[in-house]
């Protein structure tokens, strides 16, 4: 639900006393806020909403952000789980407010709100994302062909082969992955789940054709062995992709040189 | 710009009261970790892809080297109590054993070592942290093992 309706407004503000059934239940929502202009510290700041528990943590922040705290600052676009923009820490554990319910996630206790770790907090929810992104394009996440000329048909693939990176072509780049893995949070030097899946997704593509460069990238010190496979991008992923799965194929494929 | 009662000490609208502007700026918010077009140097060769590898293989290999160590030292014939200088000496008296606990020790050491490696890359933030923790760790490994392997080659039965 993208814009409150009147209704919504008014049952956030006081719950009609007369309907026993009311859907609406109290949840304590404790934020993570940060504002370098006011304080070098960040505090937890709880904010109590009376809110429907079918409705999602987004709701819940837009209600703050829109009837009770203008100033708290999060990133959102599309608000239905496509566009990346609203990964934070949940309680946590990395998630996209937009698809999280908050009957989901036990509104008996406050739920914590955090930013995503390992990336720099500009303020409360929002982070500096470049670092993320620089190792994403450090993988070259595009087609690369040999033939420089205009092709005039169309690229064929089978659908076996297009079978075998599908799962990484679902990647929405909200970092949950890379900023729930340990690896990342030490030094930010490790490429990260994000864009391994995204060089997989290029390497196990038959069009492509720059898919030893890409290997070549990987290999680096910092790349696909840095790995301690501990499954926090695949359990972080709200894709649903396996992306330690994916970055073992890359392993793979680097021992092998068979893609 | 409306906040309520709710709002913890310290947060709270920027817009009026500011003591920011132009001649005293805000604090610039440092990175604690970058990734630039620059850093990290990219790195040719396959180093890590070799430890990876190395520390796969050493780890089986040294299931069945460790744990028959273990069985022979420890559990048969009479267990720890018949071990002494003559049961050491015995033993290394066989190039088998000989090859059997210098390779234990190669790939303990190197197993162990590249490990800890792995863990001082994760954990130590520091450039120079990293320097002496892997330092201390390299000196250690290679003393160790040049040790080990000088006792297994020049080992005399007959010393008093």
């Amino acid at each position: 639900m993208a814009t409150p309706t009147l209704d919504k407004a008014d049952a956030a503000g006081a719950p009609e006393p007369g309907f026993a059934d009311s859907p609406y239940i109290t949840v304590t929502l404790r934020v993570r806020r940060f504002n370098p202009e006011v304080s070098a510290e960040a505090v937890w700041e709880d904010f109590q909403l009376e809110i429907d528990p079918k409705e999602r943590v987004l709701d819940a922040l837009h209600k703050i952000k829109w009837d009770v705290d203008g100033t708290l600052t999060f990133r959102r676009s599309c608000a239905h789980g496509i566009c990346g923009s609203d990964a934070m820490r949940i309680n946590g554990k990395n998630r996209l407010a937009c698809k999280t319910l908050i009957k989901d996630i036990n509104p008996a206790k406050p739920i914590t709100v955090e930013p995503i770790k390992g990336l720099t907090v500009l303020k409360d929810l929002v982070v500096d994302m470049e670092p993320f992104f620089q190792a994403y394009r450090d993988v070259m996440p595009f087609l690369i062909t040999k033939d420089t000329n205009e092709p005039t048909r169309e690229r064929f693939q089978t659908a076996e082969d297009r079978e075998r990176f599908d799962d990484t072509t679902k990647c929405i780049l909200c970092a949950a992955c890379t900023s729930s893995c340990p690896v990342f949070w030490n030094d930010g030097q490790y490429f990260g789940p994000a864009a391994i899946v995204n060089a997989h997704r290029f390497i196990f593509d038959s069009r492509d054709e720059a898919g030893e460069q890409r290997l070549e990238i990987l290999n680096d010190k910092d790349g696909v062995w840095r790995c301690r496979t501990t499954f926090n991008c695949t359990d972080a992923c709200p894709r649903g992709i396996e992306v330690t799965k994916a970055i073992q194929e890359v392993k793979r494929a680097l021992i092998t040189r068979r893609f | 710009m409306a906040t309520t009662e709710s709002t913890a000490a310290g947060i709270g609208p920027v817009e009026d009261g500011s003591f920011y502007n132009v001649d005293n700026p805000a604090p610039v918010i440092e990175a604690p970790r970058k990734r630039t077009r620059k850093t990290p140097k990219s790195t040719r060769g396959n180093f890590e892809m070799a430890a990876w590898l190395f520390m796969r293989l050493s780890g089986v290999v040294l299931v069945v080297l460790v744990l028959g160590h273990l069985l022979i030292q420890l559990v048969l014939d009479g267990g720890v109590s018949k071990i002494g200088f003559a049961f050491v000496a015995g033993r290394w008296a066989s190039p088998f054993w000989q090859v059997w606990d210098l390779l234990m020790l190669w790939l303990a050491m190197l197993h162990g070592a590249n490990g800890l490696r792995t863990v001082v890359n994760d954990y130590a933030e520091r450039a120079n942290t990293r320097l002496w923790l892997k330092g201390l760790l390299y000196t250690a490994t290679v003393f160790t093992i040049l040790l080990g392997t000088l006792v297994i080659f020049t080992f005399d039965p007959n010393i008093r």
